[in-house]
């Protein structure tokens, strides 16, 4: 009833193009910016911010990144873990060489830098395709991850091999080390997760992102209509690490603090941030919101429900948690191959013509 | 003969027991893509499945006694009697077969029509349950895996003496080979020429290779697609099976026993999806390749552990070059 563009009258070409057309819409995305600007902040405490809200920024950042590459563009990318890697690594040498910068231009340095790092990695896209390519991209998750493993210049030479970012403020405001406040690394990632999906949401619906549809729709025919696959797929290669630099630049400052690149930016890694994007939906950037979300908090989930209620030992929770991730990715694939974010348009429609459905 | 070379020669040699074991790996990818187009990523998950339910049904294990125990109170572990190799093989065969008419009948029958790269992922998410499921029924810690004919014969373990000694007489310089690579070598060789004598000879082999030519022609001759594909998952349920015995007794059955999976994945990208030959070539590229690679270049200059990467690096050379890999089938594009 309330959910109609009845009544809603566009006066101009920017009102009529806008992201969210519908008033309920629109209005229902201020109230969730508010929330998670005013309200969140506030009533945080460290608990919340470091099981969910934290990882969930940071991972949903992740995902457009990833979404970009292989939901728009359609090149799939199994590079993910030593992407963020890169990301991490950057922002470390940043934070350690410039002490008096601000932490917003590290974090955005080191995306550029994972930026020029991923073009590197897709020029190969030029030539191979589909699983060859998915194949080609682990080549970078190994090789980077060994990099940074045995190259001690990027840890600065630390005994140990990890890297721990050092005590950095910005605006005054203390945001990496250990004596951080859950509300102001919050409202950090934030900030980079709502800037991001911003840019994301506009990039793929302007030229760049039709653009990056056709190449994935059938690249042959994109070539031939006019767009330059070179140039397409190398931006979607540079926009998508870009992302997945930044998260990972931020995943290792802000939410761990120390990086054992081998454990953290793993194999497995690029699987989570791939599975977030197919349950979540591919070519969507509420999908990869939602994603994120989901396989974030089932793992919160299942423990207090496994661990905590039945009693049930961690490790068999554990693999129980494999078990149904795996399930729910086939049965997503069989049943709803575009993922949440088409329950969710579902939904909306269906809203649309409630209570008169015929 | 000069010290080093005889080096490198040991070196080249073990890389080339290694790319066989990557090829038997490598190998049920292409048995799979070869019928049905789909790319498994999850066959070495299969393969740790396998041995797990191979070394679980030796000991008696009872399956996912962890979960019954955690909800029924219970503590029931073995059922307390051990079964002979043979047996224990039939039975693991069988639950490969099993496994098999599960995922055509649960999964890839619903996915028939779909892109390759759905697939793909399709195989990813079973490669995680997979796991989840192997680690619940059998309990994730590392288990030692030894397969015997009888009381006294069984997968021979250690250097080959033999070799050791002879070279030596002849060179002046022992050369040091497991045993039991030279084992997997001997049957990975009976196993691709057994498959190719399949293929080749059979009523069913050649309705698989019908399928994997074209699936419509093959169904309007009257070719059960579903028994073929059912059939092809077992048998790459069966090479997983020999690949997860030969790695299994190499270095004991555990996690890391799925990730060989992903060493075969640079070996078909070589040899190209679609040939048996190619399998087996590309396997023993990669194997010298990365051997030598991390004897003579890796360990000396780059700080060692290579093999991690190159195979895939070598890989991602080569396919700029020549995308549809070494004797892949020509990749035709129309709009």
């Amino acid at each position: 009833m309330f959910y109609r563009e009845a009544g809603d009258f566009n006066t101009s070409y920017a009102e009529d193009q806008q992201t969210f057309p519908i008033k309920f819409d629109r209005y229902r995305y201020y109230v969730v910016l508010f929330i998670a600007i005013f309200v969140v902040p506030f009533i945080i405490n460290d608990y919340w911010a470091n099981s969910f809200l934290l990882p969930f920024l940071i991972y949903a950042i992740a995902a457009i990144g990833l979404n970009i590459l292989v939901g728009y563009c359609g090149q799939v990318s199994l590079g993910t873990g030593g992407f963020m890697a890169v990301g991490a690594y950057a922002c470390y040498k940043l934070m350690t060489a410039m002490p008096d910068v601000s932490m917003f231009i590290h974090v955005l340095l080191a995306g550029l830098i994972t930026a020029a790092v991923g073009v590197l990695f897709g020029l190969p896209s030029l030539r191979i395709k589909g699983f060859y390519l998915a194949v080609a991209t682990l080549a970078a998750q190994f090789f980077l991850v060994w990099l940074f493993n045995r190259v001690p210049w990027f840890y600065n030479y630390s005994a140990s091999g990890q890297i721990n970012a050092p005590e950095r403020d910005t605006f005054g405001i203390l945001i990496t080390g250990p004596n951080t406040e859950a509300w102001a690394t919050y409202m950090f990632c934030l900030i980079f997760t709502i800037a991001s999906a911003l840019v994301a949401r506009n990039l793929t619906r302007g030229s760049v992102g039709r653009k990056w549809m056709a190449i994935r729709d059938m690249d042959i025919a994109a070539e031939i209509i006019g767009v330059n696959p070179l140039r397409a797929k190398l931006t979607a290669f540079a926009v998508s690490s870009f992302f997945i630099g930044i998260s990972g630049a931020l995943f290792f400052s802000i939410y761990l603090g120390a990086v054992e690149v081998g454990e953290v930016f793993g194999i497995t890694k690029s699987f989570l941030v791939l599975f977030m994007i197919i349950i979540g939906g591919l070519g969507s950037i509420f999908g990869s919101f939602a994603g994120a979300a989901f396989l974030v908090l089932l793992p919160v989930l299942l423990k207090i429900v496994g661990v905590d209620w039945l009693g049930w030992p961690t490790d068999i929770v554990a693999h129980l948690q494999l078990v149904i991730v795996g399930g729910l990715i086939v049965v997503f694939l069989i049943a709803e191959p575009h993922g949440l974010a088409q329950l969710w348009r579902v939904a909306k429609e269906k809203l649309r013509l409630w209570p008169f459905p015929h | 003969m000069p010290e080093q070379l005889a080096f490198t020669i040991e070196v080249f040699l073990n890389g080339l027991m290694a790319g066989v074991l990557y090829a038997l790996v490598a190998l049920g990818f292409v048995l799979i893509y070869k019928a049905s187009g789909i790319f498994n990523y999850a066959q070495g998950v299969m393969a740790l499945f396998a041995a797990m339910t191979l070394v679980g049904i030796q000991n008696g294990q009872v399956p996912f006694s962890h979960l019954i125990n955690a909800i029924l109170g219970t503590d029931v572990h073995h059922f307390g009697w051990h079964v002979h190799s043979a047996i224990a093989i039939v039975f693991t065969v069988a639950v490969m077969v099993l496994l098999a008419v599960c995922v055509q009948r649960f999964v890839f029958r619903h996915l028939v029509g779909q892109e390759p790269i759905i697939l793909f992922m399709a195989t990813i998410g079973l490669a995680y349950f997979l796991e989840g499921v192997a680690d619940l029924m059998w309990g994730s810690e590392i288990k030692s895996l030894n397969v015997c004919a009888t009381e006294g014969a069984c997968l021979p373990q250690g250097l080959n003496m033999w070799i050791d000694e002879t070279t030596y007489n002849a060179f002046g310089y022992g050369f040091f080979i497991d045993n039991l690579d030279i084992v997997a070598s001997i049957v990975a060789i009976i196993l691709v020429v057994g498959l190719v004598m399949f293929a080749q000879y059979t009523k069913q082999g050649r309705a698989m290779r019908a399928v994997a030519d074209d699936h419509q022609a093959a169904l309007s001759v009257g070719v059960s697609l579903n028994f073929i594909w059912i059939l092809v998952w077992s048998l790459a349920g069966f090479v997983a099976l020999v690949a997860g015995i030969m790695w299994g007794a190499k270095s004991g059955v555990q996690f890391s026993l799925s990730l060989i999976a992903l060493k075969a994945l640079p070996v078909l990208m070589l040899g190209g999806f679609t040939s048996i030959p190619g399998a087996i070539v590309g396997g023993l590229i990669i194997g010298v390749g990365e051997k030598l690679f991390e004897f003579l270049i890796g360990a000396p200059f780059l700080g060692g552990a290579t093999e991690n990467w190159f195979a895939y690096m070598l890989a991602l050379l080569f396919l700029v070059f020549r995308p549809q890999g070494l004797f892949g089938e020509k990749i035709i594009e129309r709009v």
